[in-house]
């Protein structure tokens, strides 16, 4: 088992390294820091499911260059995502922008499982109403009732 | 009223159904996206020529609309859409600019000496620089470019017959009205 443990180890840090290369990085560790979280939050567009940090794309790989010029340049990171957003669209965001197009997106979700929520709350609520709408018996039933357990006893 | 809701899960599943019908239907590419530079300038580019000292520049293209193809000799579907671009150069007339992405010139050049040169004139992208302004995420890309130089259209991937004749044409009879 331990040695089964270890190959698959052993395994995984065999995969191909991707992603940002050692000569893309900059100097400042700072700005190399402010560029792998911007890179986490920009999808690549080849891949479409991978941000350009992870992506060995070819475009991911010069939008991480992009990236990293416009934050050397003095850009804000708003800045620098703007600049990648005027070239490409919203659709580059990981995280789509809250806005009324994407309002749906957003909120539809929590909306459903609050539907969800009252429906099965409704539900709940009217099984539990149903037994104390029963009527008492009437005294002439309570009388039979009383005569047929006596009976039973007997 | 309670039939109604019953009836909810039904509508939602035929809304679904509606949605699915529409992203799947044949021709619809779900991994064409929508260009966020559409009715903004083009980026400004200047570029070395392919051919002569000559650069090929936005401002050199302002004054007539304007069609630029970003293409590349490694290209697959460049040479798809190859015998239509010839076609359009040759038989319509249209001025067809070439921008060759990430592209050695000596193969962009052997490339047009085997399949024909479309183009009016070709400007070299190596470092793929103006393709990432122009938004560009895979070759071959088309873009009409207006007299003012503004982005008016884009095609992603190879233009098909249908796409010229449909949108391209009258889109180039609207900007240019006298040709």
């Amino acid at each position: 088992m331990r040695k089964f443990v270890l190959c698959m180890v052993l395994l995984l840090g065999a995969l191909p390294a991707r992603g940002v290369e050692p000569r893309e990085r900059l100097a400042d560790p700072a700005l190399e820091a402010r560029a792998r979280t911007i890179s986490g939050e920009l999808r690549c567009l080849v891949c479409q499911n991978e941000s350009i940090d992870e992506s060995g794309a070819d475009l991911a790989h010069d939008i991480r260059i992009l990236v990293r010029e416009r934050l050397t340049a003095g850009d804000t990171d708003a800045q620098t995502i703007q600049a990648v957003v005027n070239r490409y669209g919203a659709f580059v965001l990981l995280k789509p922008p809250v806005e009324p197009a994407t309002y749906v997106l957003w909120f539809g979700p929590p909306a459903l499982v609050m539907l969800g929520l009252a429906a099965t709350g409704l539900w709940l609520h009217r099984r539990q109403v149903a037994p104390n709408e029963t009527t008492p018996l009437s005294p002439d039933e309570s009388r039979r009732l009383a005569g047929l357990l006596r009976d039973n006893e007997g | 009223m309670k039939r109604i809701v019953y009836l909810l899960p039904l509508a939602l599943f035929f809304v679904l159904v509606g949605y699915f019908l529409i992203s799947l239907r044949p021709g619809h590419d779900t991994h064409e996206l929508p260009s966020a530079m559409l009715e903004k300038p083009a980026p400004g580019f200047d570029l070395a020529d392919l051919g002569d000292d000559n650069k090929l520049s936005l401002a050199g293209l302002k004054g007539h609309p304007v069609i630029v193809n970003f293409f590349a000799s490694w290209c697959v579907p460049c040479r798809i859409e190859h015998p239509l671009l010839m076609r359009l150069s040759q038989q319509d007339h249209l001025p067809l600019y070439g921008i060759a992405y990430k592209d050695k010139p000596a193969d962009s050049a052997r490339l047009l000496a085997t399949y024909g040169d479309p183009f009016r004139q070709v400007g070299m992208d190596q470092d793929g620089r103006v393709g990432l302004d122009f938004g560009v995420y895979g070759v071959p890309e088309t873009y009409v470019i207006d007299a003012n130089g503004i982005i008016r259209k884009r095609f992603v991937g190879p233009l098909t017959a249908e796409a010229v004749e449909r949108d391209l044409m009258p889109l180039l009879k609207q900007l240019e009205p006298s040709s």
